[in-house]
């Protein structure tokens, strides 16, 4: 075709696009055309809607907890979740394990050029309703497009400000001998989720993700108690690796007892099959506490009015024997050690 | 969950463990073969429940801890090639070679995959038909029928580009050869259950003839293990030395034909060397030559021969049950499962790392 032919017209540059263009990165219009057809929809509230460079708050006056993320989870969806309401649950975790209040979330994502434009929709929607669910408003954000293979697929990094109730103060440093240890239910089920979903791994029953945001749990248990030593999510290095960052941290041991340990009968198969600790395996949607023993009973049962810690249960107590190292007393009634997880075998699991 | 439940059940393993205590009456050395029993040992507390007078030596019954040194580095050298994606099982990542590990290869931009499956590394192959698939199939009697269907598998559908690494090994040659030891302290053994699943238990009847040692084919949970104790200290006390079956659900005299006849037709006898033992006859399996286009060893001739094992490693003697793992004086200190000295730290079947991970410390011992 030549330009002088009479049926030529300046072409119009390609707005509907089903796949993500290096250009919707560029900062020009069809970024511009991203952010307010596909994030606004979703993720606008005031704060976002003025489209600043920055986000600017008014917080009350006391402590703020702030927190980073990053995810990278491979695949962007599996059983139980994906990749967007990994990305807000797991950085309101993080906060809400200090025992503030999370309230306002950054989301940055680094999308690979070609991503279907519904992929990256369907994760903004799970996005939206995590945040809603967890009460947190996105309040900035970037996006950026990278050259195919340049990253896969999609990543995400949220940050998030929270603010700590006046009197709640938790450290995994302030762990005392007597601490009774409370977990909010099974284990295992996101690090086997991930992984039994990856190719090849194919099992009958599918193992969905726990992935949840714990700030109404938390809300719950500081409404009966403040006392609360230690909090964490045990995400990855899973349970294990929680308990062993405390002993070290608050130079106690820790006893376990393994009868008390609940893990579904599907993530309990797979990990056989595979030989892996579900100690060892990544939880989204849990939380451990340490707790003062006169204060377990009542902050366990406010963890069972709760939907996401209707299993709670003691599983141990902090010792002043074997300082720094965390023993597992089995079934036959011996002890053994239950040691941090050694080597990434299970890469970009969230 | 069901047949495994019922063989961790703290009221029959205590029962058992009763039954051992009423009849022992002196001191014995029993060994169990299999790193998949030493670690369920380990991890169960199985050993502190005992009575004093039993002490159970752990076995050279670990793949990824007699996988020769020559092997893994052979393996190193061909994973670190543009062409190839190199499978393994997630274990063999973190062996040392003589300088480096297959991490570091995957780190330097080498395409290695963890697969759980000779089958899944197929299926990469047949995915990838410009690139070159090497499985690095590894282990006892166990795996190598697996090993073997993929082979004949790849031949029967014509995927040429898929090959195997084999180094795999044989029990009852390692039998007799730590039997034959000068030094050797073991008076029974349990043999592995998922291998005498494949091979039957005849094999062992000469063994135990030979040597006048009970042999008893064991499973992995507590209850089977200490079912199988119980079943050689009767032996033991009574003057008796014959092959026993304790893994009835699961292992026939026999074995399992269809996997024998596919390990036969892909796999031929060979000396082998075992790491930290040496070289044993007939102890190994390789690829008969009319696999050989499936033979990764033939299609990647590799000329070096300058592999290095650490000097102070005691790996070897754990291996024959000469030595404990608390008797290295590396152990726990510049030998962690983090930093593995030998192979005996590496895999969650080595006995280094068995007691690594689960009773480091004399303290914690009830």
């Amino acid at each position: 075709m030549t330009t002088d032919s009479p049926n030529f017209a300046c072409p119009l540059p390609i707005l509907q696009h089903d796949r993500i263009q290096l250009a919707h990165g560029s900062g020009g219009k069809l970024s511009a055309d991203l952010i307010n057809r596909l994030f606004l929809p979703r993720f606008g509230n005031e704060i976002l809607n003025r489209l600043d460079d920055q986000a600017i708050l008014n917080p009350a006056s006391g402590r703020l907890a702030f927190s980073t993320d990053s995810y990278v989870v491979d695949p962007i969806f599996f059983p139980g979740g994906d990749i967007g309401d990994l990305a807000i649950n797991g950085t309101v975790n993080d906060i809400a394990m200090s025992g503030a209040r999370p309230l306002w979330l950054s989301a940055a994502f680094i999308i690979e050029e070609g991503l279907p434009m519904a992929d990256l929709n369907r994760v903004l929607v799970s996005m939206e309703k995590a945040a809603r669910a967890a009460g947190v408003t996105i309040v900035t954000g970037d996006t950026k497009v990278v050259n195919r293979g340049s990253c896969d697929k999609l990543f995400i990094t949220t940050s998030g400000i929270g603010l700590i109730p006046e009197g709640v103060t938790m450290s995994a440093a302030s762990i005392r001998s007597g601490d009774c240890l409370i977990i909010s239910g099974t284990f295992g089920d996101h690090g086997l989720a991930i992984l039994t979903c990856r190719e090849g791994l194919s099992f009958e029953t599918r193992i969905a993700s726990d992935t949840a945001a714990l700030n109404g749990l938390v809300e719950n248990m500081l409404g009966v108690s403040q006392d609360i030593h230690a909090m964490r999510d045990p995400t990855r290095g899973g349970v294990a690796a929680t308990l062993n960052e405390w002993a070290k941290a608050s130079s106690i041991g820790i006893v376990i007892a393994e009868e008390k340990l609940m893990v579904k009968p599907e993530v309990r198969a797979a990990c056989e099959i595979l030989g892996i600790d579900p100690l060892h395996a990544a939880n989204e949607g849990k939380l451990l506490a340490a707790v003062p023993a006169d204060k377990a009973e009542e902050i366990l049962a406010a963890m069972h009015r709760h939907p996401l810690g209707k299993q709670a249960a003691i599983i141990g107590q902090a010792t002043p024997n074997h300082p720094s190292l965390v023993v597992l007393r089995t079934v036959l009634g011996v002890e053994r050690i239950i040691d941090m997880p050694v080597g990434e075998l299970l890469p970009r699991i969230c | 969950m069901k047949f495994l439940d019922e063989y961790r059940d703290p009221v029959i393993a205590h029962r058992i463990l009763a039954e051992i205590r009423l009849t022992v009456t002196r001191p014995w050395v029993i060994m169990e073969v299999c790193g998949g029993q030493t670690h369920s040992i380990v991890k169960h507390g199985i050993d502190q429940l005992l009575p004093p007078e039993i002490e159970l030596v752990h076995g050279p019954g670990c793949p990824v801890c007699v996988t020769p040194i020559g092997i893994i580095d052979q393996a190193i050298a061909i994973a670190a090639r543009p062409e190839v994606i190199f499978c393994s099982f997630g274990d063999m990542l973190r062996v040392p070679g003589s300088s480096e590990d297959l991490f570091a290869v995957k780190a330097k931009g080498g395409d290695v995959r963890i697969v759980y499956s000779p089958l899944e590394a197929l299926k990469i192959a047949r995915a990838n038909p410009d690139r070159r698939v090497v499985f690095f199939a590894v282990g006892f009697e166990t795996t190598a029928p697996g090993n073997a269907m993929a082979i004949i598998q790849a031949e029967r559908e014509g995927v040429a580009n898929f090959s195997e690494l084999a180094s795999h090994v044989l029990v009852p040659p390692a039998l007799v050869a730590l039997l034959s030891a000068p030094d050797n302290r073991v008076q029974g053994y349990l043999a592995a259950g998922h291998v005498c699943a494949i091979m039957g238990t005849r094999e062992y009847q000469p063994i135990a003839e030979r040597f006048l040692v009970p042999i008893v084919a064991t499973g992995f949970e507590p209850v089977d293990i200490l079912a199988g104790i119980l079943m050689v200290l009767r032996q033991l006390e009574e003057g008796r030395h014959e092959v026993e079956n304790q893994y009835q659900r699961a292992v026939r005299p026999d074995g399992n034909p269809q996997a024998k006849a596919a390990l036969a037709e892909v796999f031929e006898i060979t000396d082998r060397e075992w790491r930290g033992i040496g070289m044993i006859p007939a102890s190994g399996l390789e690829i008969r030559d009319r696999y050989r286009a499936f033979d990764a060893a033939a299609l990647f001739p590799c000329t070096s021969t300058s592999s290095r094992e650490p000097e102070h490693c005691i790996s070897g003697a754990v291996l024959k049950g000469v030595r404990k793992p608390h008797d290295c004086p590396a152990f726990g200190l510049e030998c962690s499962p983090e930093h593995p000295l030998g192979a005996t730290m590496v895999s969650g079947e080595g006995a280094c790392s068995a007691y690594y991970r689960y009773h480091r410390t004399e303290g914690v011992r009830s």
